[in-house]
């Protein structure tokens, strides 16, 4: 008896100590798998910053990596919900090719016929048709998968190769260009940001939000006088969120126009030209606002509705999710249709940006999607899964590219890079998962 | 006591068939309020089939079901549950993955005004009735994974429960538990009767059967051997009753009687 107060007496402090980062952890109820995601992320960035010999962590080129992400996250959000219920969807790519294709038809062809060359919602009716397109054949797929038993690697591989074809016949193989002048806003560039102003005005606002997010949770925690996390630990939170997206911000307010097309803004509006140049911020890039916008929206669908409870239900244990009475076809169908609404998105930034809609737009867009949730930590075996860590997973990805890129390495060692990095990461996932068991 | 005449549930002349064999055939059960029924009977003799078509899991090929002595259509889990009916599984049908709040309403969670998840107020009712049957549970935030065989099957009980079940089905309660556990689960069992709640109780565990159950139903091929009060018959007889099919004079026999040459 004594022998064991003793040890624990002198154990205690130690252990404490050990447990400090634990306990840090625990408080802050951090995901510590995201935080390696953001860790493994940073070493590529300053990695590749001095391998560069300076040239990565520029506004510019972390501007430009925003922009170059966007598609590919807005499809990784809705491929966690895919993965998590144990299907696969390799469609993606081919979707957004096709949607893309209807997307530019319909306003480069169809609509200015009927609205008028410049009518000012052509790029809504254009955008709502690529919409509903694409719901439809995910929503296609949904059914195939759930109502006749068809495995969703099946299905999606048949879309992959259907819906490519399909491209190609919407306008016979030819490119479709030019895009509408206000969709082309969707795919970025100088006009397609919002300027420094409203770049503030929205990092304030999300700041707020973090901090009413915080509060309100609290309050209903307290409400029913569940254990709540420290006081200490909801500041750290709301300060690390509120310095990430004002940091973000000031990234975006840095980058300032090139040169020529501040010369051109400068004649056409009567503004002299001053001595060390004008500096227009580009601010944040639509497509950029347009990915968060849909991260927040997925990651509410997936937490905060019924909907994507059951997601998770179903890809914990699809016995458990029936018998308690839900209707998991009708789910699938559901996971399916918004799957390729995010792709018609996906489709909309990059026909946007390329200001052109090809045969060829989206081609191996599956495989990135899926890698980037894979490496997001979103498990092949169902059931788990996060928003937020596969729009991670996507930026990683998108990081190693653009790096490769500036260091000059020629696309196929980059390809062999960005597999071998695939393989890597959810080997790493894999021993992180039985170590927390 | 007009209760007392009419049963809770009462499964008539039920059959079902997978691919020309019959799993269940011509099997008839009934159970009371308050009243702790068990259906016992080897491995493959249909009890789980026959208890799953009353949870909504299996659609019978034949035969009534009368709920309250009114014939009742139950095609999926959603219309067992709409007529009181609850379920726990012998493979504790819970999605790993989700936290024990998430685990009780599946289904049927409770909403805010916005039409979000109210998960707040479910976590308070899950502590409530979680309180009640396991006062040392307090993982309530973690996926149910990291949960031991009994604080799983706690979960498991808690949701039939939770929504004022007025029959619950137990196959194999106990089958994943401790001693101790198992003995937790009797002594629900015992309070839940007290609440004039009717259980279908499947065991394999003759002792659970005479400690928990008021009735024996015996199960042997697919058919109902012959059922009898508990007081009625010994251990041995009920033994007999599932391996030879030998219905000994305390009990009334079925159509799956072994036929006295």
């Amino acid at each position: 008896m004594a022998d064991t107060l003793h040890s624990t007496t002198t154990g205690g402090p130690r252990q404490s100590d050990a447990n400090l980062v634990k306990r840090f952890f625990r408080a802050t109820e951090i995901d510590t798998r995201l935080l390696g995601m953001v860790g493994a992320l940073l070493i590529i960035w300053v990695g590749f910053h001095f391998l560069t010999g300076g040239l990565f962590l520029t506004p510019r080129n972390l501007w430009n990596l925003t922009v170059q992400t966007s598609s590919v996250a807005v499809m990784a959000t809705g491929m966690v919900l895919v993965i998590v219920t144990r299907n696969i969807d390799l469609s993606v790519g081919s979707i957004l090719g096709f949607t893309g294709m209807i997307m530019g038809v319909m306003q480069a062809h169809i609509l200015p016929q009927l609205l008028g060359f410049d009518h000012p919602a052509l790029w809504a009716v254009a955008l709502a048709t690529g919409l509903v397109v694409g719901a439809m054949i995910g929503g296609l797929h949904g059914v195939i998968i759930a109502f006749l038993g068809v495995p969703s690697f099946i299905v999606t591989l048949g879309g992959l190769l259907i819906w490519r074809g399909a491209t190609w016949f919407v306008t016979s193989g030819q490119t479709v260009a030019p895009m509408n002048a206000t969709f082309r806003l969707m795919g970025g560039g100088t006009e397609g940001s919002i300027g420094a102003t409203w770049s503030w005005i929205v990092g304030l606002t999300a700041c707020l939000a973090i901090i009413v997010a915080i509060i309100n949770a609290r309050r209903q925690r307290k409400r029913f006088s569940f254990p709540r996390k420290p006081v200490w630990a909801e500041y750290v939170i709301g300060g690390i969120g509120c310095a990430v997206v004002m940091g973000f911000v000031l990234v975006a307010n840095s980058y300032y126009w090139p040169v020529a097309i501040a010369r051109r803004y400068a004649d056409a509006n009567g503004i002299a030209w001053p001595e060390g140049g004008l500096l227009i911020p580009h601010g944040i890039a639509i497509p950029v606002l347009i990915a968060i916008a849909v991260g927040i929206v997925m990651t509410f669908i997936a937490t905060r509705l019924r909907f994507g409870r059951y997601v998770f239900a179903i890809g914990g244990n699809l016995e458990a999710a029936e018998l308690a009475g839900i209707k998991t076809r009708w789910v699938t169908v559901r996971i399916f249709a918004l799957m390729g609404m995010l792709c018609a998105i996906a489709a909309a930034i990059s026909t946007a940006r390329l200001n052109a809609a090809t045969n060829a737009q989206g081609e191996l867009d599956e495989l990135y999607t899926i890698a980037a949730a894979v490496i997001g930590g979103t498990s092949l075996g169902g059931g788990m899964g996060t928003i937020a860590g596969a729009m991670l997973g996507a930026l990683v990805m998108q990081s190693l590219q653009s790096g490769m890129v500036l260091l000059g390495i020629d696309t196929p060692l980059q390809r062999i890079v960005v597999g071998a990095v695939l393989v890597l990461a959810v080997w790493l996932d894999t021993v992180y998962r039985a170590r927390a068991k | 006591m007009t209760d007392q005449n009419t049963p809770l549930v009462e499964m008539k002349n039920i059959s079902i068939s997978f691919g020309g064999i019959h799993a269940v055939e011509n099997a008839s059960v009934d159970l009371y309020p308050g009243e702790v029924v068990a259906l016992v009977g080897h491995n493959g003799a249909g009890k789980s089939t026959l208890i799953k078509i009353l949870s909504g899991a299996y659609r019978r090929d034949a035969g009534d079901i009368l709920i309250n002595g009114e014939d009742t259509d139950i095609r999926n889990p959603r219309d067992a549950k709409k007529h009181g009916i609850e379920t726990i599984y012998q493979t504790l049908a819970v999605a790993d993955n989700v936290d024990a709040a998430a685990n009780l309403y599946l289904g049927r969670e409770l909403q805010t005004a916005w039409g979000t998840l109210d998960d707040v107020a479910m976590e308070a009712n899950a502590r409530k009735v979680m309180g009640r049957l396991n006062p040392n549970f307090k993982r309530f935030k973690e996926p149910v994974k990291a949960l031991s065989g009994g604080q799983r099957q706690s979960v498991a009980i808690a949701r039939a429960i939770l929504f004022d079940a007025r029959i619950l089905i137990m196959d194999e309660p106990t089958a994943a538990l401790g001693p101790q556990e198992t003995a937790q689960v009797g002594d629900l069992i015992k309070q839940l009767k007290r609440e004039g709640i009717g259980i279908f109780l499947i065991s394999h565990d003759i002792h659970d059967v005479f400690d928990l159950a008021d009735r024996v139903f015996v199960m042997k091929n697919g058919q109902v051997v012959g059922h009898a009060r508990t007081g009625d018959v010994t251990k041995d007889e009920v033994l007999g009753m599932i391996i030879l099919g030998k219905v000994p004079p305390g009990a009334t026999p079925g159509p799956g009687a072994m036929k006295v040459a």
